[in-house]
């Protein structure tokens, strides 16, 4: 046998853990041909050729190339390649407006209960009373808590939520033979917000914010008029306050026949103390990954419900689980009169609507309360502990989340909002949200969540202290800026990221 | 019930008396006391973890589910949701906490982890797709088509889309949903013996064709056909792949697709009850700058280390807003990570052998029924892994007799479908993990209900 040059791959699987800041080779550099991982089902199934089976021009030529590995190098790889990621399980991540709260154990444990996750989606409603009992007691509970009529469960993200809140509103209007063309969204919106509206046939109206940080009524007041199909309002804002102004506002927006959409990215601080409903808003999204601890997974799955006054109701996407008017127990599918149509394949992200039921029940009624009550106090306590070290903008107690600005430390050093960011990732933390709102300069957007302890939130605000302190420090040493240079750390440096737009390589097979 | 909050009561007086507030109710004080709740949440008590989970076994219950336990059905149904193996491994590796429980990578240097795998994600969908540019997931099938769909007409400047009925009704469904808000003009094509009945669509300009391949009743549609159509109304060919087919079949980049989207959910993603499951979405090399979601590429960290970064962001909502294309923010990157552990468990020569294993067990399936003089083929277009039988009493109907016999008989046709010559037939799939017993079972209890 001849001996092959050592693939770029080759001796790290030999279950060597990293190295220093060694990377991990991708999976296709431990590919050699003739290894595998997997078996297969011994079928009886008489073994016919692909030629025998389907008809020649439609056989693929050469064999799919995916990757020829062991079972052994696999679980290495991705083992590593986990080693080299952040988690909420790791530590806190105060991303704002992420709500970035610990996820129950349990609730990963519901969703992998062979009797819900082995269902199929065409199973007949008959045989998938259970998911259906699910899914009414989720939409029950939300409602609930939102203060609502009814609720959709099939938008599988927050920003499907906001285009079903939309087309909702457009059904509703055109219901009527009332054709309106615009939609106000403050200028302090998730970006998701104008995007959505966008894409909902809408044109987008923005609205400034006052000196307080809140909509800025006067200028509600001018944008507002028989075009106007709604208003879009995160409340509490994107700048962590509670809209003082929400119940004007509602009116003013219902006097001319709009309709009131509430972005439930923020629920988490108000939940069992102020209902949107009550406020005055005609459709809810909720996001399931945030309020409701149903993990992140890196990127999704999240579920985004869209619950409704009763007004909407007739208009919500179908086919609903119901409860069957002949036995509160047993359920079955109902298309609304004027269903804007389906918005998912089939119900939703189901087994994160399991995970989310399951949360809900964890807590109940006080629970849920004791999340707000810890959520808001955590939030203003960290943001008291970081006064006179970083700027207040928008000076106001907070509600889940809280934006100080980096301003004043970047005219003094050069630091920026950025770099205390990719310095705080070296304290063993995870970063805030940067340079969001924009309405806010150097902003950096702190949310602790309620699941962080006192000393974590301590360590968190002397880190941060630290960060700005130190900054001074070098500067006035005229030493370098470490914060300027961060993480050095972390698994990988600061990255260039201006090099990956220019030469893009997104696969394996495009290195050069 | 338990408590997720770590605080004691002597952390919140204490933290209060820092902000000097007296009570947490005065942490609230800017929301006006009008719209209050008095009262709190007209929600359960909160209950154990033991509760939760004796309750949640009682709801199960009432659940029919697929697999070997007792009481499991015997899965033929499929129309993008397959009863595929998922090994430990997958399992395992798929629920580590740190991807299970990380953000978005906004901070790539602490998320290398999520980045890498990603990034061989969108290896295997470019490979399986045959097109250069793959993003980083979608929420489903549906949502991906409706990306597609968005992306052509906004290329061609054309809202005309003209889509086969061998797409999945419901993903037809949604992106009629959809196109209220975007006003695209949807024609829906009929079916001719499982294939798309091109030559009826009229006139020469267009801004989509979408086909499925192999389509949704499990015919292969010529991609060739659809690509000529394609090219005489100016449009682009959008084609919805069963990635599985893969495995044996061309990958329809390679023969004329624009774009190639589906439904990932086989590798490695459980049933659900349809959610969350794995959307793909891959483009010609052109059409990068209105790729919809994330999109991960190689790059270097400053000292020169390869390392991996969400790239051309200036695509999406957070900095285009209103102008951005789509509103994509969180997709399903766990189920991608999950495709790309799964696809590495299956490897070159698995792909392939799960791919003709499920045409195998089709092909003996149609045999057990070629002489039956109750039941007969809904088409007969070559197949890859499913077809449609039409049946003496309605499918419905058998379906439903069908569980009773332990067996998830396959799925209806009836929406989307109505008053075409498929409407109650019944869709059946196979997989690898159908024996050539259970076949036969299944087979003749099919008989048998028919006949009841």
């Amino acid at each position: 046998m001849t001996q092959q040059a050592p693939r770029p791959g080759a001796g790290r699987a030999a279950s060597a853990p990293l190295v220093g800041n060694a990377s991990e080779p991708t999976l296709f550099e431990f590919s050699s041909p003739g290894r595998r991982a997997y078996s297969l089902r011994t079928t009886g199934v008489p073994g016919l050729s692909a030629k025998e089976l389907i008809p020649a021009e439609y056989l693929r030529d050469d064999a799919l190339e995916l990757a020829e590995v062991s079972e052994r190098d696999l679980v290495g790889h991705f083992t590593r390649l986990a080693h080299r990621q952040y988690c909420v399980d790791l530590g806190a991540y105060p991303l704002g407006s992420c709500t970035m709260k610990y996820n129950p154990k349990i609730c990963d444990e519901a969703a992998s209960l062979r009797s819900f996750a082995g269902v199929h989606p065409s199973t007949p409603v008959r045989a998938a009373q259970g998911w259906m009992q699910i899914l009414v007691e989720l939409e029950e509970m939300l409602c609930s808590i939102t203060g609502m009529a009814a609720a959709t469960l099939q938008p599988a993200a927050g920003a499907a939520g906001e285009l079903t809140g939309l087309l909702l509103m457009r059904a509703f209007h055109e219901a009527r033979g009332d054709h309106r063309s615009k939609v106000i969204i403050p200028d302090s919106a998730h970006g998701t917000n104008p995007a959505s509206v966008t894409l909902g046939g809408y044109e987008v109206v923005t609205v400034g914010s006052d000196g307080r940080g809140f909509v800025n009524v006067a200028q509600l007041k001018d944008a507002l008029g028989p075009d106007i199909a709604g208003i879009m309002l995160t409340n509490p804002n994107t700048l962590g306050l509670f809209e003082e102004d929400i119940v004007e506002i509602a009116r003013l927006v219902h006097e001319v026949g709009g309709l009131l959409y509430y972005d439930g990215a923020n629920l988490n601080p108000i939940l069992g103390v102020v209902r949107p409903g009550d406020m005055g808003f005609d459709i809810v999204h909720m996001n399931l990954h945030k309020t409701f601890a149903t993990p992140h997974g890196g990127g999704g799955p999240g579920a985004g419900p869209v619950a409704v006054s009763q007004r909407l109701v007739g208009y919500l996407p179908g086919p609903r689980p119901v409860r069957s008017a002949a036995a509160s127990d047993e359920f079955i599918l109902e298309q609304p009169a004027h269903s804007i149509g389906r918005v998912h394949t089939y119900y939703g992200n189901s087994l994160v609507l399991l995970r989310a039921w399951t949360y809900i029940r964890l807590n109940g009624a006080e629970g849920l309360r004791r999340v707000a009550d810890v959520a808001v106090l955590n939030a203003n306590w960290l943001r008291e502990k970081l006064r006179g070290f970083y700027d207040f903008p928008y000076d106001h107690p907070v509600m889940h989340e809280c934006v100080i600005s980096v301003s004043s430390l970047k005219k003094t050093t050069g630091v920026r909002a950025l770099d205390v960011a990719k310095r705080l990732l070296e304290f063993g933390f995870h970063a805030p949200t940067v340079y969001f709102p924009l309405i806010v300069d150097e902003a950096l957007m702190i949310e602790p969540t309620e699941t962080e302890s006192p000393e974590t939130i301590a360590a968190l605000a002397a880190a941060l202290v630290e960060i700005a302190q130190e900054a001074a420090r070098e500067r006035e040493e005229g030493t370098a800026l470490t914060a300027a240079h961060a993480p050095r750390s972390t698994p990988v440096q600061r990255v260039d990221e201006a090099r990956a737009a220019r030469q893009l390589v997104s696969t394996f097979d495009a290195r050069r | 019930m338990p408590d997720f909050v770590p605080h004691t009561h002597e952390d919140v007086v204490q933290m209060l008396e820092f902000l000097g507030l007296k009570s947490t109710e005065e942490l609230f004080s800017a929301i006006p006391e009008a719209i209050r709740l008095a009262g709190g949440l007209a929600l359960d008590k909160g209950l154990s973890e033991a509760d939760v989970a004796a309750e949640l076994a009682r709801i199960g219950q009432r659940n029919l589910t697929t697999g070997a336990e007792r009481n499991g059905l015997v899965c033929f149904a499929g129309g993008g949701s397959y009863d595929h193996e998922i090994p430990a491994v997958t399992r395992a590796l798929a629920g580590r906490s740190e991807f299970v429980t990380a953000y978005t990578p906004y901070q790539p240097e602490v998320a290398q982890g999520v980045l890498e795998a990603l990034f061989e994600y969108q290896t295997f969908i470019s490979r399986i797709t045959g097109l250069p540019i793959s993003n980083s997931s979608l929420y489903d099938g549906s949502a991906a088509l409706v990306e597609a769909v968005n992306l052509a007409v906004a290329e061609t400047h054309s809202s005309r889309v003209i889509v086969s009925t061998g797409i999945h009704p419901n993903w037809r469904r949604v992106l009629a949903t959809f196109a209220k808000g975007t006003g695209h003009e949807i024609e829906e094509v009929r079916l001719v013996d499982g294939l798309t009945d091109w030559n009826s669509v009229p006139g020469d300009k267009g801004g989509c064709v979408v086909v499925g391949f192999p389509n949704y009743v499990g015919a292969i549609e010529s991609l060739a056909k659809a690509r000529s159509l394609a090219d005489r109304l100016g449009a682009l060919l959008v084609v919805c792949q069963d990635p599985v087919s893969a495995g044996l079949l061309h990958s329809p980049g390679l023969h004329g697709a624009d774009v190639v989207v589906g439904e990932a959910q086989a590798f490695g993603t459980a049933l659900s009850f349809g959610g969350p499951y794995l959307g793909f979405f891959a483009c010609a090399e052109r059409l990068v700058r209105r790729l919809p979601g994330r999109l991960v590429g190689e790059t270097i960290d400053l000292g020169g280390t390869r390392s991996y970064v969400t790239t051309l962001r200036a695509r999406e909502q957070d900095i285009r807003r209103e102008k951005a294309s789509s509103n994509v923010c969180t997709n399903e990157t766990l189920m991608a990570i999950t495709a790309a552990i799964q696809l590495g468990w299956l490897g070159t020569e698995g792909i392939r052998e799960i791919a003709i294993a499920g045409a195998r067990a089709a092909n003996y399936a149609r045999g057990c029924f070629a002489d039956d003089p109750d039941i007969s083929f809904a088409t007969h277009a070559p197949m890859f892994r499913e077809f449609a039988l039409r049946l003496p009493i309605p499918a419905s109907e058998a379906i439903d007799r069908l569980l009773d016999e332990g067996y998830l008989a396959g799925i209806a046709l009836r929406e989307g479908y109505e008053g075409t010559d498929l409407e109650e037939t019944m869709l059946l799939a196979f997989t690898e993990r159908r024996t050539k017993e259970e076949i036969d079972h299944f087979a003749s209890a099919l008989r048998k209900v028919v006949r009841r």
